[in-house]
């Protein structure tokens, strides 16, 4: 990967932070989750799903699935950023006039299927490569899990059923921040090694730096073999881009002041820490 | 005689509309032939309710039509988020056909015993729920079920028919007998006791309507409140728990019209029924043809 590549990629997941910590006050969003995988939406949008504004409909295109529906803030900022949606729009976060809130559906253009309960959409990206397969399509479907997630047994039925299917088309992407909502997932149901319950499951697997975009490259340019499905963990840091937030991993869910968001917009682009006063909300 | 069953007809809907896919959950009572007749279009996911009803999610947002297939318990409850949240929310066309519902379950004991997959299904916004008397009352209502762009949920039904059908009128109950005392309303198999009790009721001087229900969402509000209006007892009969089922949905549709009626409802009242031989278990949960005769012409003495 091109040295302008991945500045042109940074400077797009920076674009993507920026419209998440302004959907972080106001009612908030689950901003922790939303950071971890800022940098995986927009490489997987940039440079791996065959997919474009224009093609929302065309049964050709490579489908995104966002099972872990809580960190959809970084989706609708790629979105907005690439031109599927309005920027104007993430304006409306949580206006009962729009349907931009705190989990995906599929009335913002480019969200393939609403999410939130977690554990479902693997199975439903299965129907999805099922019936790509069945016509004979070469498109790809995209599954983005969160580690926490993997808590859920309806997961590991699917990558069952998956394996089982021969499904070569279909793509799991872990979100390895380390947390889920309240505590580190090593604290309570431990993952790790993590590579070895996919493969155990007839799963191939690679593990990436996922705010790394080289590794990303190569973790996603690595040669599927036919009939298996492909995982992809990527190691991440809970709110990453945000020292202040980095360093409180537990700021999950938050909803900020508006002289706070001012504050880590100012730390996003590199300048003073922000104080944050706010605490994560455990009720979520 | 009926000259298809339920798997001729699908079978064939299935090779003329490459739309529908058969799904089940390795239970293939009712489709074995399927899977060397279908190919592909075939998808056993093994024992997964959540996977298959998730999976059928995604190929119907692909244009696709799935029929899947598990025992209605585990179907209704094990999956009922998948259910709710992926098809429902949705409101995508997924036929879900759940196998041995109610006393069909005979000998298996609770863990089989769908007693409230009424009640859970039709509190679905948009789900369109099926409980065919009979294995000909199932392959008369399946094309208007397979041509419905609703998600569906089907009481599966083989039992041989009692009565000759007519065809299904779309959101309409089937009269069986016409009747100027009582109405009965039933769905499933116990149209079948209910045909063993109207001898006796004529015997005592009443009687009675009967209406196959067949479809309990949306349900045929005209014929309830008719009858409620030229009859002046109604009886419900039905292998469910008393609450949320055919009772419930008639008194919801009598309170929504501002009409009042005597209701005397034949339900399992939160409990489960006890497990054995399907006939043993209807003498004694008091489902037989003459017990539904004695317990109608007692609640019909007490109305008049």
């Amino acid at each position: 990967m091109t040295e302008s590549h991945q500045d042109a990629l940074r400077g797009l997941a920076l674009r993507v932070r920026e419209h998440i910590v302004r959907m972080a006050t106001d009612g908030g969003c689950f901003i922790g989750a939303s950071l971890s995988c800022a940098d995986l939406l927009v490489y997987m949008y940039s440079d791996v799903l065959s997919i474009a504004p224009s093609r929302l409909a065309d049964p050709s295109r490579d489908y995104l699935f966002l099972s872990k529906g809580h960190d959809v803030p970084a989706l609708y900022g790629t979105l907005a950023e690439l031109g599927y949606i309005g920027r104007e729009r993430l304006a409306h976060h949580l206006k009962t006039g729009d349907t931009v809130y705190w989990h995906p559906n599929r009335n913002v253009p480019g969200v393939e299927f609403h999410s939130g309960s977690l554990g479902h959409l693997l199975s439903v990206g299965i129907g999805v490569a099922l019936d790509i397969r069945m016509r004979g399509g070469s498109n790809s479907v995209y599954v983005v899990l969160g580690d926490g997630e993997l808590n859920e047994g309806s997961v590991w039925e699917a990558l069952l059923v998956a394996r089982a299917q021969g499904l070569g088309n279909l793509v799991a992407v872990v979100d390895r921040n380390g947390f889920q909502a309240n505590v580190a997932t090593e604290d309570l149901n431990p993952l790790e090694p993590i590579e070895r319950k996919f493969e155990a499951f007839g799963w191939s697997v690679v593990r990436a730096d996922g705010h790394d975009f080289a590794s990303l490259e190569r973790a996603f340019a690595a040669a599927a073999q036919p009939g298996v499905p492909r995982a992809i963990i990527a190691d991440t840091v809970r709110g990453k881009g945000l020292p202040s937030i980095e360093a409180r991993a537990d700021r999950w869910f938050v909803n900020f002041s508006h002289e706070e968001v001012a504050m880590l917009l100012e730390e996003l682009h590199g300048e003073r820490k922000a104080a944050l006063v706010s605490e994560t909300l455990m009720v979520r | 005689m009926a000259s298809s069953t339920y798997e001729d007809v699908l079978g064939r809907a299935a090779e003329t509309d490459e739309r529908v896919v058969v799904m089940t959950a390795e239970n293939r009572v009712a489709i074995r032939n399927l899977p060397r007749k279908l190919g592909p279009r075939f998808i056993d996911v093994g024992i997964a309710e959540q996977t298959m009803v998730g999976a059928a999610a995604g190929l119907a947002l692909r244009g696709r039509r799935p029929v899947v297939h598990a025992l209605a318990t585990f179907l209704t409850m094990r999956a009922f988020e998948f259910i709710r949240t992926d098809v429902g929310i949705a409101g995508l066309p997924v036929k879900l056909v759940g196998g041995v519902p109610g006393f069909l379950s005979d000998g298996n004991g609770p863990t089989h015993q769908a007693l409230e997959d009424v009640a859970l299904m039709r509190g679905i916004p948009g789900m369109q729920v099926f409980a065919p008397a009979d294995a000909e009352d199932m392959v008369a209502c399946l094309p208007s079920i397979l041509a419905s762009d609703a998600p569906c949920y089907i009481r599966y039904n083989a039992l041989p028919a009692v009565v000759q059908h007519a065809p299904y009128v779309p959101g309409k109950a089937e009269l069986i007998a016409e009747g100027k005392d009582v109405t009965v309303l039933v769905h499933g198999f116990l149209l079948r006791e209910v045909m063993r009790a109207l001898p006796a009721l004529n015997s005592e001087g009443i009687s009675a309507r009967v209406l196959n229900m067949r479809v309990l969402a949306p349900v045929d509000a005209q014929a309830i409140v008719s009858a409620a209006a030229e009859t002046s007892l109604l009886v419900t009969v039905e292998d469910h728990f008393l609450s949320g089922g055919l009772a419930t949905i008639v008194a919801e549709t009598l309170q929504r019209a501002g009409k009042g009626a005597r209701v005397h409802p034949i339900a399992l009242e939160s409990r489960w029924f006890a497990p054995g031989l399907l006939d043993d278990v209807l003498e004694h949960e008091g489902f037989t043809g003459p017990q539904i005769a004695r317990g109608i012409v007692n609640a019909f003495r007490h109305s008049t």
